[in-house]
């Protein structure tokens, strides 16, 4: 059996390319390459192909000829083609579609980014609104609510959590005395660093320190273990047998949330004194005066203020924590989203509560 | 299982639709479920089948159209308050209770008394034959009890609808058969209406009453398992409705809804014509198992057949399939043919000639698929 053959020659009328043999599926397979390369060479120039010589075409042989064509940017002058080839080329010609144009990346407009934030805004005060109904429903839908949810959804976020707040708190405390004695010590306010840190920690840095940790914590991990229920239909499950989603599943952990998140932030300021004592006994300053200092200068309003503040920001982590995992889409990325989403959610929801409540508590002069 | 008998179906689907973004998941379907009927939603992955069922349970809100069931629009009724029973993919059974108590969660969720709770478990999980079953634990069933007791949790609240997400598609394929048994069974046995979601063509032609074929959004067919099999409605659902030999050719004549094509070559068949017109071109659908095969000459077959070569025989345990070129050389077409396993072959061998026919009402030719 006679294999397809591919020759480039130049004539008076110029350059020529002449298949021959059979131009089926194996045929054209085996001069493909060559052909659109020699195509490829006359581009603007005429093409002209020779198929005097080929023994039969079929569809492989039609589409190699149109790719000769596309390759070659410019009509095809076929020599020597049948009828029943031109007839052939014309219906492949046909069936041909049109290359899609390269999918170019989605550009955001103000409109769309505005439209996306309010959605995203009205989604999130719906599911504050479902959550605040099923708080106050709880009397009701108790069955519904798994106290051993809680015990473990605070377990979790709280009890094993202390080691890394302890360690994050002395740290903190650490490196905040060290940068504030630097310069206090060229004023002789050595002393006055223990109730500078003190008052940080305590009324700022020690509930906002806690609830990012909680975020990173668990918030993420809430997003998770509700993510991967609901891509399992475990939820859809869960709705289908009259069961709320939110008593069972949000309300455990918006609790465990507001439940550990002052006694985190307990924890991470005593961590942050102790730090700071460190410091500040190494430095010659006796434990005593650093203790009459943060006594004197540290007032309980602070420190219920602080403890109030924290447990807002636990239900904060948790819920949007919770609302992510619900709203996880489908795909295997869509738990990592959901978890990425609480985390960064968490954080910056944390910031702007602590911001709200420093203009609150700086008009009631506290 | 006493679930109150009505007038109307018990779902009913008027022009849903449903998009997401630019895509149209769903494109005004329309659809009945009646009492005691199992209807199965077939398409490939991405044909909107699984959207459709999750609207009926409210888990997706559609853009447009109506759902009712036992007559009750529920467009905006909680997916709790519809009256729906619904099986997943996976069993999710509770693994911290006992079989009865996973069949009682949602009963007890919703505050029924324990002796009423009692009584309808103990109805449910007869419905599925594992009455004896009660006190085991989740990790003591087999793969296939497991759907059993899931069955039985979608039954317990007596639903007027059930909707089943592909729940045998986890199975190993003894386990499904058996699963398929025991649906077909069951669905008889209750009031309520079965919606059945599968891409698996065995799968629903074994279980349904009627089969929703659906692509692309769009209900392409609706039948029972017998007319979607032998009368496809369009070229998509001969081709995914089981195997069929597809032919090209040209109509040159209708008569009486018979169609005679001109193939390849220049052979001629006939098929039914399904919405073809003449002069235009078409594609002939025949099933393997409805063409005749003969060690003789095409003359000697009679008019209508073709000559044939048979280039392979391949063994599938119960059945044998036959490989020919079917048509004059040079412009021969593959074809398929289905023998049961045994079944003589006239001492028809690899490389010999052959003819093969087939009646007119078997085969059937349509317009071709666009983008085929």
């Amino acid at each position: 059996m006679s294999e397809a053959r591919l020759s480039l020659g130049e004539r008076d009328d110029g350059p020529r390319i002449t298949l021959a043999g059979p131009l089926d599926a194996a045929g054209a397979g085996a001069v493909w390459t060559k052909s659109i390369a020699a195509a490829s060479k006359l581009r603007g120039r005429t093409l002209a192909v020779d198929i005097s010589g080929i023994s039969r075409c079929d569809t492989a042989g039609a589409t190699l000829l149109l790719d000769m064509e596309a390759a070659g940017g410019g009509p095809l002058a076929l020599i020597g083609a049948t009828e029943e080839i031109t007839a052939l080329i014309a219906r492949v010609r046909a069936t041909r579609m049109p290359q899609p144009p390269p999918a170019k990346a989605p550009a955001l407009t103000w409109r769309e980014t505005i439209i996306h934030g309010l959605s995203a805004a009205t989604e999130g005060i719906a599911f504050l609104g479902e959550t605040a109904v099923a708080l106050v429903m709880l009397p009701a839908r108790m069955r519904m609510f798994r106290r051993q949810d809680l015990w473990t959804a605070a377990d979790a976020a709280g009890v094993r959590a202390v080691p890394l707040v302890m360690l994050l708190g002395v740290l903190i405390g650490l490196i905040l005395a060290f940068q504030s004695l630097i310069p206090m010590r060229r004023f002789g306010a050595d002393i006055y660093v223990a109730s500078l840190v003190a008052i940080g920690l305590v009324r700022e840095l020690g509930p906002l320190l806690a609830a990012v940790i909680l975020s990173g914590r668990s918030g993420s991990a809430f997003a998770a273990e509700i993510g991967t229920m609901k891509v399992n239909q475990e939820v859809d499950a869960l709705t289908t047998m009259g069961l709320d989603p939110v008593t069972m599943l949000v309300l455990p952990r918006v609790l465990a949330g507001i439940a550990v998140m002052p006694a985190l932030t307990i924890v991470l300021d005593f961590s942050g004194l102790l730090g700071m004592a460190l410091v500040l006994v190494g430095d010659g300053i006796p434990l005593t005066a650093i203790g009459n200092q943060v006594a004197y200068w540290v007032q309980p309003s602070d420190f219920y203020g602080a403890l109030a503040k924290s447990a807002v920001f636990g239900a904060a982590v948790a819920a949007i924590g919770c609302r992510a995992g619900l709203s996880t889409g489908v795909g295997p990325q869509a738990v990592g989203v959901s978890a990425t989403a609480a985390v960064v959610g968490g954080i910056v929801g944390s910031i702007v509560l602590d911001g709200i409540f420093a203009l609150i508590f700086f008009r009631l002069g506290i | 299982m006493a679930v109150t008998v009505t007038p109307y179906p018990r779902l009913s689907l008027r022009g849903l639709t449903k998009r997401f973004g630019e895509t149209l998941a769903v494109d005004g379907l329309s659809i009945e479920v009646g009492a005691g009927e199992l209807v199965t939603l077939l398409g490939p992955s991405g044909s909107g089948k699984t959207t459709t069922l999750l609207a009926v349970a409210g888990f997706v809100a559609p853009d447009a159209g109506e759902i009712r069931v036992d007559g009750r629009p529920v467009s905006r009724t909680a997916p709790h308050r519809r009256g729906i029973g619904m099986v997943f993919q996976e069993a999710m059974l509770l693994p911290h209770l006992t079989v009865a108590e996973n069949v009682a969660f949602p009963l007890r969720m919703n505050g029924v008394g324990r002796t009423e709770r009692e009584a309808a478990v103990g109805r449910a999980l007869d419905m599925v034959r594992l009455g004896k079953l009660g006190a085991r634990m989740p990790d003591q069933l087999s793969g296939g009890q497991a759907h059993r007791v899931a069955l039985a949790r979608a039954l317990v609240k007596e639903p007027r609808l059930i909707l089943l997400d592909e729940p045998l598609a986890a199975l190993d394929r003894q386990l499904r058969e058996e699963m398929q048994a025991e649906l077909r069974a069951l669905h008889q046995r209750i009031g309520a209406g079965l919606l059945y979601v599968t891409h698996d063509q065995s799968e629903a032609l074994t279980l349904s009453d009627r089969i929703a074929v659906i692509a692309d959004g769009k209900l392409h067919q609706i039948g029972t398992p017998a007319e979607v099999y032998d009368a496809p409605a369009d070229a998509f659902v001969a081709r995914f409705m089981g195997e069929s030999n597809r032919l090209g050719g040209v109509v040159e004549e209708i008569e009486d809804d018979v169609a005679r094509i001109r193939l390849g070559g220049g052979l001629m068949v006939e098929a039914i014509a399904v919405g073809v017109r003449l002069g235009r071109r078409c594609v002939v659908s025949v099933r393997p198992e409805r063409i005749a095969l003969a060690a003789v000459t095409a003359e000697e077959m009679g008019d209508g057949a073709l000559p044939a070569v048979l280039r392979d025989v391949v063994h599938h345990g119960d059945h044998v399939r036959l490989h020919l070129d079917a048509g004059p050389p040079g412009a021969a077409v593959p074809l398929v043919v289905k023998r049961p396993a045994g079944a003589p072959l006239g001492g028809l061998r690899r490389g010999e000639s052959a003819a093969i026919a087939w009646q007119a009402h078997h085969a059937r030719a349509f317009e071709p698929e666009v983008g085929m």
